[in-house]
């Protein structure tokens, strides 16, 4: 168990370590989510009082999008470099791999929703830094992350790639976004008299989901 | 007409191998992809102190062949056991007594020398990580460079270092595709060292090429694919490079 | 469509037998439900396409539970059977997916006045029929019918799991955040009803049991053909090795 955890790491380290030399998915990520979110402003009306809604959803949408982006891009690096078939060399269990891979992705997903939500929150005047967003942030991300870490390899192994991503994930991924957005919105309009069952509904999913992305990930490496 | 021998286990007087149990065992291994099939049938016994080369045209199965051992692929019927292990059942023992070379280099372009090194030593849970880091730099003729990134080193640095990863962790079994191509002649000395010293302690080598010299020098066993069938099986001391040259391109 | 052998002929008997099955049923069910049953008091005429509309979205998700449960069992025996199985139940579970959108779109035009709307059924039913086109889609992809088939199933397997979820999440969306509700099906059911839907029910299952068959018998033949194939090339392939 300690060593599956410190393999876990280490494949996090090398994620991280190759992203912070340089900064490929970041920089990408990180313009496209914020250019996203300037459109949206144009696009609907982000300024008027029901902009705290329509700012919720243009804001995951945004995030949603750099995440496939995100995904895609990984992945695609990982099978161009062949280092894919390098970690499957290894004497560690497939799942291990897995959980490495979806905590790197989680990671670079989140920072870039970090930075990007207090840059909304600026540009349309809503009161953005409040614990709670975090724990939706978390929560909405790791349901993306999990399901797609294994959709991507997938998708990444067929003709079409990127393509095929959105395509898969966006149905299956519709009660993360339709929570998310509700439970920001409740959130950043203060009245978050219901917002438990949002989180509870998020938590469920993040956890079926991570299990099934976590067993069927050897099946699907599997040549 | 030419008459090359045909598969007579001769391997093992050759070899002087260290033990008669056969590291490798594979048995009718046939791998098969929808309308095509790639491996037919294969039975081969590989022993400790052996250096096998595996020739063939291109497409004749030589690289499934290696991923197959390397449990990347799995075989559509058939066993392979590595060093007491069943491929199948216990893959990840398995892994751990196989250290592969092929044409990608597996190496992690942005990080440097001993990063790459440490990645994979804690993946293959090395002991004394430290120390065998340094002992496989210095082994591969990198140790100068332990602290440049990958991106910086040329073709056949890289292939060196991905030598280096592939002994790293001391495996029985070492498996090359073509490790020739791509190494400069540094490397080229570097991976006959390492072989033959790999060879000295009881490991067994299969190695791809289309370097015949190379393969009759390094090799003490010289194994033809055709077609996805093994029809040669024979010591390197009984073949004549120009007949093997002649057969090879009869395809 | 026939397959050789002992096999073929049990199979296509029992497609016949439940092709006639399925024709008398449905043939009853749909008199019961166009003719016998009583006119809906708030709906009118219109409502009678209830009988047809709802055992086609019980085929749907039945289909579909088909699919997920075939999948699971591809990914743990790797026989192709069972892939078999799951992408001829999908496939069937498609049509009947778009039929069910097609006919409640139908249905709702007169009765809400609106060929759409965001309700938690309707929209489940279309996310469905998005993950089944997922399924063909990454199939059309994946290269080969091992990968096709391991990842059609890991797409089934998630969507199963997912789709009551969805259902769950608009569902909440809709009361959470007021919206016109609108039921599709009112208070109790005269007797009548009820039977001609039972009827309708039975006969749309039988339906799916025989379009299976068919389609089972189909995929299987794809399948032969590719081991002729195979087996074809093996045999050249023996051919010039000897020579």
């Amino acid at each position: 168990m300690r060593d599956a955890m410190g393999r876990v790491s280490v494949v996090v380290w090398k994620d991280l370590l190759t992203e912070v030399r340089t900064k490929e998915l970041f920089g990408g990520m990180m313009i496209f989510a914020v250019l996203t979110i300037i459109t949206f402003n144009f696009a609907f009306d982000l300024t008027g009082t029901g902009r705290a809604a329509s700012g919720a959803g243009a804001m995951w949408v945004a995030f949603n999008f750099a995440g496939f982006l995100g995904l895609g891009r990984s992945i695609a690096l990982e099978r161009d470099r062949g280092s894919l078939d390098g970690l499957l060399l290894c004497p560690v269990d497939r799942g291990t791999i897995f959980l490495g891979k979806f905590i790197g992705n989680l990671l670079f997903i989140t920072l870039v929703e970090l930075i990007s939500v207090p840059i909304f929150g600026a540009l349309f005047n809503l009161d953005v830094i409040q614990a709670t967003l975090l724990l939706v942030l978390v929560l909405g991300t790791v349901g993306f992350a999990a399901i797609g870490t294994l959709l991507a390899v997938m998708a990444a192994s067929t003709r079409a790639r990127e393509v095929l991503l959105p395509v898969l994930m966006f149905p299956i991924l519709l009660p993360v976004i339709i929570a998310s957005v509700r439970a920001t919105t409740m959130i950043l309009t203060h009245e978050t008299g219901d917002l438990l069952p949002w989180l509870n509904l998020l938590g469920a999913y993040d956890v079926l989901f991570l299990a099934i992305s976590y067993l069927v990930f050897d099946r699907v490496v599997e040549e | 007409m030419i008459s090359l021998p045909q598969r007579p286990p001769t391997s093992a007087e050759e070899a002087v191998p260290v033990s008669r149990v056969p590291r490798v065992k594979i048995e009718r291994l046939s791998k098969r992809y929808e309308r095509r099939g790639v491996l037919r049938s294969i039975d081969l016994e590989l022993f400790g102190s052996e250096c096998a080369v595996l020739l063939g045209a291109n497409g004749a199965g030589k690289t499934t062949l290696l991923r197959i051992l390397a449990t990347l692929s799995r075989p559509t019927s058939g066993s392979v056991t590595i060093a007491g292990h069943s491929s199948l059942r216990s893959a990840q023992a398995v892994r751990a007594q196989v250290g592969m070379v092929a044409h990608q280099t597996y190496l992690y372009d942005d990080l440097t020398a001993s990063e790459n090194l440490h990645f994979f030593a804690r993946m293959y849970s090395v002991a004394d990580e430290r120390s065998r880091i340094d002992e496989v730099l210095f082994l591969v003729g990198l140790i100068s460079r332990r602290d440049d990134r990958v991106r910086t080193f040329s073709r056949g640095m890289q292939q060196r270092l991905a030598i280096g990863r592939a002994i790293l962790h001391r495996p029985a079994l070492l498996l090359l595709d073509e490790p020739d191509s791509g190494l400069d002649r540094e490397g080229a000395r570097v991976l006959e060292r390492i072989l033959a010293y790999h060879a000295a302690s009881g490991g067994t080598v299969l190695m791809t090429t289309h370097d015949l010299r190379l393969g009759l020098t390094v090799g003490n066993r010289v194994l033809l694919l055709e077609n996805g069938k093994l029809v040669l099986d024979a010591p390197a001391s009984e073949l004549r490079e120009e007949e093997l040259d002649e057969r090879l391109s009869r395809r | 469509m026939r397959t050789s052998g002992a096999r073929g002929t049990q199979l296509a008997n029992l497609g016949l037998v439940l092709g006639v099955l399925a024709g008398i049923s449905m043939a009853i069910g749909l008199y019961l439900g166009l003719v016998y049953a009583p006119m809906d008091a708030v709906q009118g005429n219109a409502q009678r396409i209830f009988y047809i509309h709802v055992p086609m979205a019980w085929v749907a998700f039945l289909a579909f539970f088909v699919v997920f449960v075939a999948g699971i069992m591809y990914l743990w025996k790797r026989e192709l059977i069972w892939d078999q199985v799951a992408r001829s139940s999908a496939e069937i579970g498609l049509v009947f997916t778009t039929l069910v959108l097609v006919t409640g779109s139908f249905w709702g035009r007169p009765i809400w006045g609106t060929w759409w709307t965001w309700d938690a059924r309707l929209t489940t039913t279309l996310l469905l029929w998005f993950i089944f086109l997922g399924y063909f889609m990454i199939r059309a992809y994946a290269g080969d019918r091992g990968r096709a088939a391991t990842f059609s199933a890991v797409i089934g397997i998630i969507g199963f799991f997912d789709v009551p979820i969805i259902y769950l999440s608009v569902n909440w969306w809709r009361t959470l955040h007021p919206q016109a509700v609108i039921t599709l099906s009112g208070a109790a059911m005269p007797g009548q009803m009820v039977w001609a839907l039972m009827v309708c029910l039975l006969g749309f299952t039988l339906l799916y049991a025989y379009l299976m068959v068919q389609k089972l018998a189909i995929e299987q033949a794809k399948d032969k053909l590719i081991d002729y194939q195979f087996a074809l090339s093996e045999r050249e392939a023996e051919g010039v090795t000897a020579a």
